[in-house]
């Protein structure tokens, strides 16, 4: 198979998977749930080989382009195709291999629903979404996979529509991303604009743009102060996407749609793509101090704030859910911080082992049927490989020495300390409360007695068990992988101060969790009580969805809505359609005065034409 | 001399008839003013040598037409109206009239006819020559009129038919 | 001292009043009797000007004229008789079927 066609079966294979499902398979389970995985295993498959390829002395050269003409028009050029290099090979590893676990996992997650098919052709469609954003050449096709990924989240996460709580956080997880892209279609319009002072010559174009930019930002074509602001237009679609504060309000919501899409959409795949967005134009963000600065902090304030309200949560996914909003926080923090590699570094280690928590967690809501964490209890008994790939992965998550998690963290953590020493403190605050919520999480659901349906848990199938372990075993070996280098980043010297500290921190929040929630040797309410006013602040959510509930219905539906409505009431109905219907009916009601109904009156009309005639023909002049 | 005075007074006698004609309320009285019209047309044709055609104005138009009209007044029995009655757009009509009236007598002054009708040959107009061109150029239209006639009558009589009830 | 524009005024004035007549008479019958001073004012015009080239042709004009105008009175009479029948009435402005 040549390399062009390998690409394109990237690419197409997922779309053409959703095509016979929605169109032949949606009363025949074993046909959709065959070709999604068919479809995306294939993708990984190319996905495997060209990296292979690319290999040291193989054929493979990157960057490599193949890409067809979408829109050719004079000063307009957009191409879709696929664009491979390092970042983009390692992302749709990243996507379809745990993509196919996920796909794998769901075959037993979702073997009693009655919509299995459509799931699965979501998903499918989904996974053509997610990977026209990673392979796109262009911030078109980037936009166009972007949009694309928004509506199949609105589409899964509302997967059981019946539920009011689940259209309605579909729709507020659209609502949201829209009001991102917004700005974020400024930015790419923006960028577009400045790329050449001569219209014809303006692209879309990534690799075009960054061989270009640079020399024109030297040169002065393009004024220097334009650009951080097309930066932060850009990164408005970023704290969108990734859910950065604050525009992180869709994500917990998100909650409602099925495990395996919270695992593979918002834990895995789609919420990462800001972040890859941002390592995909680094170059251009590299340019801007100031826009670097802003991402940097909007990213701690997001890491922070969320690992506050994770340790707070009480919902199982809730907390996996805050948990992804910190981690992501880092990823943002990272890019803000110059390190694209180590952004992307910690992405696909948290792909790993956020994916494996929540196919963990899929799998205990499958056996027990229960979220609330207070409720469960016991599970190590009843199911134990769940158990202890759920002990991975929070392992992993914590910044446990040795995992995935540890290695990607503190990369960061190095970053941070050279950097700004407010944001290290805070980056090292959150990884103690990261490890506190982890473990508070596994001793209280797993550990403890059984307070509930826990003792009548049984294990899970075959089919989610093994992807679960697949999954462990990568949060285990992802540090090793030599991701770092692959992309780019010299091997550094190891800092054993940064990494002697997060240890540190990371025991302290294990032990003091295990003192509260094991040994029940500190009571949680006390404290609580005791911080009274963050606390009530925290459980409000910060009163941030109050504000944007306020927000709409107030100012939005009272005054811009009522404003619009009062002008397509009056002027557009009123004047324009009604008007023009009243004009007609006067005009007619004039014209019709000529039917009289006596003949004298047509015999009058004649003669009065006769005169006319008679006056400009025959004695013109009168 | 003798000729302008049969002529002014033949005219003003027409004219004053014809409105007669026009404004009268009575039905009868209108169409025995149109009788005198029609007589004193019959005069000025006789002024312009035309004996036949006054002679058939006189059989045809007011011994058989008018006549016709008296026969339908008096079966349907009309009765005169009142002024408001009577009259409709009286104001728009002779406003328009007039007009009418002015716009075709400036056509008509602009060519000047100099000699005087009677000072000109009379056309060769007895009954021979009229119908020497009756039946020689004019044969085609005298055998149609006879259709006409045949089509008026058939035409009469199934319009007056009473339904049969 | 007659000239022939003497005839044609009379006979374009005699058209007028006929005009008149059939614009501004209510009864079915008076707007006939109008149309009839037309057809008459018509008749003089074609004898003067018969009169005026020395042509004959117009007063075999004529001749057809009055025959038509006799055949179009009978048809027109027998309308008339119909109308009175259907409608119980010969005025113009109530002989419609229009709603308004």
């Amino acid at each position: 198979m040549t390399i062009p066609v390998l690409a394109w079966t990237i690419l197409l294979a997922p779309l053409a998977a959703a095509a016979v499902v929605l169109l032949f398979g949606l009363h025949r389970r074993a046909l959709s749930a065959g070709a999604a995985i068919l479809g995306l295993l294939t993708s990984f498959a190319c996905t495997v080989t060209l990296f292979l390829r690319s290999q040291h002395g193989g054929p493979l050269h990157l960057p490599l382009e193949a890409s067809i003409e979408w829109i050719a028009l004079p000063g307009l050029r957009i191409p879709f195709g696929i664009l491979l290099d390092p970042l983009s090979i390692l992302m749709t590893l990243v996507v379809t291999g745990v993509g196919s676990a996920i796909f794998i996992y769901s075959t037993g997650y979702m073997a009693e629903e009655r919509a299995y098919s459509r799931f699965f052709g979501l998903l499918s469609l989904f996974a053509f979404s997610m990977l026209t954003i990673v392979l796109a050449t262009n911030w078109v096709q980037l936009f166009i996979g972007w949009e694309l990924v928004g509506f199949c989240s609105y589409l899964l996460i509302g997967h059981w529509y019946e539920r009011p709580s689940a259209a309605d956080a579909g729709k507020k997880a659209f609502m949201v991303n829209r009001v991102a892209d917004f700005g974020f279609m400024l930015g790419i319009l923006s960028l577009w604009a400045v790329s050449s002072p001569i219209a014809a010559d303006r692209t879309f174009h990534f690799q075009t743009l960054a061989s270009r930019l640079p020399e024109h930002v030297a040169a002065g074509v393009i004024p220097a102060h334009v650009l951080p602001w097309i930066g932060l237009l850009l990164f408005c679609g970023v704290a969108g996407k990734s859910a950065q504060f604050p525009l992180h309000v869709w994500l917990p919501d998100a909650m409602e749609g099925p495990t395996p899409v919270s695992a593979l959409i918002h834990a895995a795949t789609m919420v990462a793509a800001g972040v890859y967005l941002l390592a995909r134009n680094f170059w251009l963000f590299e340019a801007m101090p100031s826009t670097l600065t802003v991402i940097m902090w909007v990213g701690v304030a997001t890491a922070f704030l969320a690992a506050c309200l994770a340790m707070a949560e009480t919902d199982l996914k809730r907390i996996l859910a805050y948990s992804t909003l910190s981690q992501l926080g880092y990823m943002v923090m990272a890019l803000g911080l110059g390190g694209a590699a180590a952004g992307m570094y910690h992405l696909t280690t948290h792909a790993f082992f956020k994916a494996l928590l929540f196919l963990g967690a899929g799998s205990v809501i499958h056996g027990t049927h229960e979220q609330d964490i207070r409720k469960l209890g016991g599970l190590a008994k009843t199911m134990p490989v769940t158990t202890a790939t759920f002990l991975v992965g929070s392992l992993a998550l914590a910044g446990v020495p040795g995992l995935a998690g540890f290695f990607s963290k503190d990369e960061i953590l190095v970053l941070a300390k050279e950097h700004n020493a407010a944001v290290y403190i805070l980056g090292t605050v959150v990884a103690g409360m990261t490890a506190f919520y982890t473990s508070r999480l596994f001793i209280t659901a797993f550990l403890s007695k059984p307070h509930g349906h826990g003792s009548h848990a049984h294990e899970s199938p075959l089919v989610m068990t093994g992807p679960l372990v697949c999954l462990a075993l990568l949060a285990v070996a992802g540090g090793y992988l030599g991701i770092p280098h692959y992309l780019g980043e010299p091997h550094g010297a190891f800092h054993w101060d940064v990494a002697l500290l997060s240890i540190g921190v990371v025991a302290a929040g294990g032990a003091l969790a295990w003192l509260i929630y094991w040994k029940q040797a500190v009571s949680a309410q006390a404290i609580v009580a005791a911080l009274a006013l963050p606390s009530t602040f925290i459980q409000h959510r910060y009163y941030i969805d109050a504000f944007y509930s306020w927000y709409v219905t107030e100012v939005q539906q009272k005054v811009l809505a009522g404003l619009c409505d009062w002008f397509e009431q009056r002027i557009i109905i009123g004047l324009i359609v009604n008007g023009i219907a009243r004009a007609t009916a006067l005009l007619g009601s004039l014209v019709r005065r000529l039917q009289t109904g006596l003949v004298q009156a047509y015999v009058l009309l004649f003669l009065v034409g006769v005169i006319w005639v008679l006056a400009a023909f025959v004695e013109p002049g009168w | 001399m003798a000729e302008a005075v049969s002529f002014y007074t033949f005219t003003g006698i027409m004219l004053m008839a014809a409105c007669s004609v026009v404004a009268n309320r009575k039905p009868i009285y209108s169409v025995l003013s149109l009788l005198v019209v029609m007589f004193c047309l019959a005069a000025l044709f006789v002024m312009l040598g035309a004996y036949f055609i006054a002679a058939l104005q006189v059989l045809l138009y007011a011994g058989a037409v008018l006549v016709l009209f008296l026969f339908v007044i008096m079966l349907l029995n009309l009765q005169p109206d009142d002024a408001h009655r009577a009259f409709t757009m009286r104001r728009t009509g002779i406003v328009t009239c007039l007009v009418f009236f002015f716009l075709i007598f400036r056509i008509l002054s602009r060519h000047r006819f100099e000699p005087p009708l009677s000072a000109l040959a009379p056309a060769d107009s007895t009954v021979e020559s009229v119908a020497r061109l009756l039946f020689t150029q004019y044969v085609l239209p005298f055998e149609l009129a006879s259709f006409i006639i045949l089509a008026a009558i058939v035409g009469a009589v199934t319009l007056s038919k009473q339904r049969a009830e | 001292m007659i000239t022939l524009n003497h005839y044609l005024s009379v006979s374009a004035l005699l058209f007028s009043i006929g005009l008149m007549g059939v614009l501004t008479r209510r009864n079915v019958l008076m707007v006939l009797l109008g149309i009839e001073l037309m057809f008459n004012a018509a008749n003089l015009s074609f004898v003067a000007y018969s009169r005026a080239w020395g042509d004959a042709g117009g007063q075999v004009v004529v001749f057809f004229v009055i025959i038509v105008a006799a055949a179009e009175v009978t048809v027109g009479l027998a309308i008339a008789v119909q109308l009175m029948r259907q409608f119980r009435t010969l005025q113009t402005d109530e002989i419609k079927l229009l709603k308004w």
